[in-house]
């Protein structure tokens, strides 16, 4: 495979927060997350449930639920002209409604729940291309099937008047990207696309949003908590724990030598069919702790083997490490009896 | 050869479909359509396959907390062997105790009202030990055997993780010392951390107590690393079933191979010439006729549209149900990487 160029990115995410205030106390579900994604390139964000990988992609396009307010950061977004990056948490949210779908498309896990009962497929693709790109009725249909017949839905003439309930999870979520990819964003993004899918589906979803990034040039934010579908689908992978990006680099650097614990000791426990018959895996101590109770310092230093000291257990390590493959750990960085 | 515990001779289950205001059955659903395995005393036997495919109703069906259609369960206690088909809710009754369910989902399947210590020691209550101080005793040898604390005896389930959730669910199973533990997808609600340590559970409880598990699961990686043999389904019928080594390196199915094919790995560029299958799953109330996989099937030919494969013992301890089985010569995992 030819690595792309890295040129400048289209979106880059700086220290992202976003806190839900609660009676019992505020969880800080995205809680300083820096990442890049690349024209053509995809990024993993891989992570354990409740890290923060669904508050993420909310909080870039802007639809963090109530009573979720980010708190923090920058969302910077390059326009396709070549212009300045723009701060998608500074616009309106007019604005922010324009860069939705037409500039950042998206993909959930469950298509059934983001679609309407009521309207045709093609009614509810055509409504986006109505509303970015202003075509009538009758070329927003014909729009409609072309996206169809790209995303490999067979019939589309006959499908784009059908129901989603008519349709197989597979052909809901090729619809879903269809959808997504209606006003030809430059950025997608999909959260657990596959995950509601059986593997030799799942295969072939993955298979076409490859495809499509081929032929036009997609930067993709690939959100799951499947190791196996980051190292087979993206170039560059963010690991969280606990509403952090503790490690984010290339997927072959971590994949072949991960650098923070918690990166190391997830790629360990995880089953694989290349395993030997009835073998036991790695394990990782104690449990994802709730966020509520989100542990001082390091908040991964109660179940980590490599902890250093007491620093690791009163203070935040910083990101360090090379400018591509960036770690939040002391021992990579920032400790005062300097391990690194 | 180990003797065999539980022997599923011509299993089917159909459900009927009702339409209309008069709920008049139209057609059936073949959920489970003619399967015959056997589980060894002390193994593992996995039962693997997509969505649908029937493997919930294959053990709904053994546990009879569903009624087949046709077929035979026969169960082997106590040197004496018994249809379990074929028997009534009362002869039933005292053989529940051999055979115990662990759930999928660990927070749905205990009672929110009651403490760890009640909901592990209820079947042993139902049983008949009656006496509290000898319940708690065993309660806590369980707590203990599943690796939980004694102290969270009075604790009520939501004040546990997942994981902690299902280590509940195992002891409660174990309570009664059963012979045969049928696990549902036991580790797929569960995060990667967790899962690792709910299978090293498995496979010591296992080792300790010569348990024999029928472990249904849908992921072939988590299956690895837990099954002795491995039964592959598909649309209601079983297609494969062999020693687990022999199945992941040299599958004699298509659609083993397929399904290996598809599971990903976490190893970057591993994979360079998946099979991608083509459509979707049969639907099991219109299954299609012949081989049911014949429509997706890379290697289909005009016999495969009418003849349906029966399952037959290819090499020893090795079965397949492929027209094609010895013509082809597919690839397994080694190949994959
Ligand atoms: N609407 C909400 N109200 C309160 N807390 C929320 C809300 N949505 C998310 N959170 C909290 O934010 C944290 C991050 O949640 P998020 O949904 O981003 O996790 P995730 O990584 O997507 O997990 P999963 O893999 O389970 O989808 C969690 O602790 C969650 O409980
Ligand atoms: N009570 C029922 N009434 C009608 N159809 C049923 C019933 N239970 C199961 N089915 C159907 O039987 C088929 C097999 O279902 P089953 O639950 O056994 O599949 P499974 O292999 O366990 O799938 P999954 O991996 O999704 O759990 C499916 O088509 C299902 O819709
Ligand atoms: S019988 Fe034919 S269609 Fe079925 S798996 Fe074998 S080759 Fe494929
Ligand atoms: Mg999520
Ligand atoms: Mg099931």
């Amino acid at each position: 495979m030819v690595e792309p160029i890295l040129s400048e990115p289209i979106l880059s995410v700086r220290g992202l927060h976003t806190s839900f205030a609660a009676q019992e106390g505020t969880v800080r579900a995205v809680d300083g997350v820096s990442f890049n994604v690349f024209e053509g390139r995809t990024l993993g964000v891989v992570g354990e449930s409740g890290c923060g990988k669904s508050v993420t992609a909310r909080s870039i396009l802007g639809i963090v639920e109530r009573p979720g307010r980010v708190t923090g950061g920058e969302i910077l977004l390059r326009p396709g002209d070549g212009g300045a990056p723009v701060d998608l948490l500074k616009l309106s949210p007019d604005a922010m409604r324009k860069v939705r779908g037409r500039e950042i498309g998206l993909v959930f896990q469950e298509p059934m729940a983001s679609f309407s009962q009521y309207y045709t497929i093609g009614n509810q693709i055509g409504e986006g291309i109505r509303l970015h790109l202003g075509l009538d009725a009758k070329a927003a249909r014909e729009r409609a099937i072309e996206l169809l017949d790209m995303v490999g839905v067979p019939q589309p003439s006959r499908r784009v008047d059908e129901y989603p309930f008519q349709l197989s999870g597979g052909l809901r979520q090729r619809v879903m990207i269809a959808m997504a990819l209606s006003c030809d964003p430059r950025v997608l993004i999909a959260d657990e696309p596959t995950t509601a899918l059986d593997v030799t589906t799942q295969a072939q979803i993955l298979d076409l949003l490859r495809e499509l990034q081929e032929k036009k040039g997609l930067a993709i934010i690939l959100i799951t908590h499947d190791m196996g579908v980051i190292a087979e689908m993206a170039h560059d992978v963010a690991v969280m724990y606990l509403g952090r990006a503790v490690e984010t680099g290339p997927v072959r650097d971590i994949f072949r030598a991960p650098r923070h614990p918690y990166t190391r000791a997830l790629l360990r426990s995880i089953p694989t069919v290349l395993a030997k018959p009835r073998s036991r895996l790695p394990t990782i101590e104690g449990s994802i702790p709730h966020p509520f109770n989100r542990p001082q310092g390091c908040a991964y230093h109660p179940r980590c083997v490599e902890i250093i000291d007491d620093q690791c257990r009163t203070e935040e390590p910083p990101e360090a490490g090379p400018e591509t493959h960036r770690i939040r750990c002391f021992l990579h960085g920032g400790h005062k009896g300097a391990v690194a | 050869m180990s003797e065999t515990l539980l022997e599923v001779r011509g299993l089917k289950k159909h459900f009927p479909i009702r339409k209309g205001l008069l709920r008049r059955v139209t057609g059936q659903v073949r959920a489970v359509d003619g399967v015959s395995f056997s589980v060894r005393k002390g193994e593992t036997l996995a039962l693997v396959g997509e969505s649908g495919c029937g493997k919930t109703t294959v053990s709904r069906c053994i546990l009879r907390a569903l009624a087949p259609t046709a077929g035979e369960i026969n169960f082997t206690i106590a040197g004496k062997t018994v249809d379990l088909a074929k028997l009534s809710r009362a002869q039933l009754r005292p053989l529940r105790r051999h055979m115990q369910m662990v759930f999928q989902d660990p927070y749905s399947s205990l009672n929110p009202r009651m403490v760890v210590g009640d909901i592990i020691g209820e079947p042993l209550l139902i049983n008949g030990m009656t006496d509290r101080a000898e319940r708690r005793r065993r309660v806590l040898e369980l707590m203990e055997l599943v690796q939980l604390p004694a102290a969270y005896i009075n604790r009520f389930p939501h004040a546990f993780s997942g994981g902690q959730r299902q280590r509940i669910g195992i002891a409660r199973a174990l309570a009664l010392n059963p012979e045969l533990i049928v696990a549902d997808e036991p580790v797929s609600a569960l995060d990667v951390s967790v899962q690792a340590q709910i299978l090293n559970l498995l496979l010591d409880l296992q080792d300790r107590l010569g348990l024999t598990v029928l472990f249904v699961a849908h992921d072939l990686s988590v299956v690895k690393h837990v099954a002795d043999r491995v039964a592959v389904m598909y649309v209601g019928r079983m297609v494969e079933l062999a020693e687990t080594e022999a199945l992941y390196s040299r599958p004699l199915h298509p659609y083993t191979e397929a399904l290996l094919s598809a599971a990903p790995t976490p190893v970057p560029d591993a994979v360079s010439t998946r099979i991608i299958l083509e459509r979707e799953i049969a639907d099991p109330a219109n299954p299609p006729p012949g081989c049911a996989f014949h429509p997706r099937c890379g290697h289909a030919t005009e016999r495969c549209k009418q003849e349906r494969p029966e399952m037959i013992e290819a090499e020893p301890g090795r079965f397949v149900a492929c027209l094609r089985w010895d013509e082809l010569s597919l690839r397994g995992i080694a190949a994959m990487t």
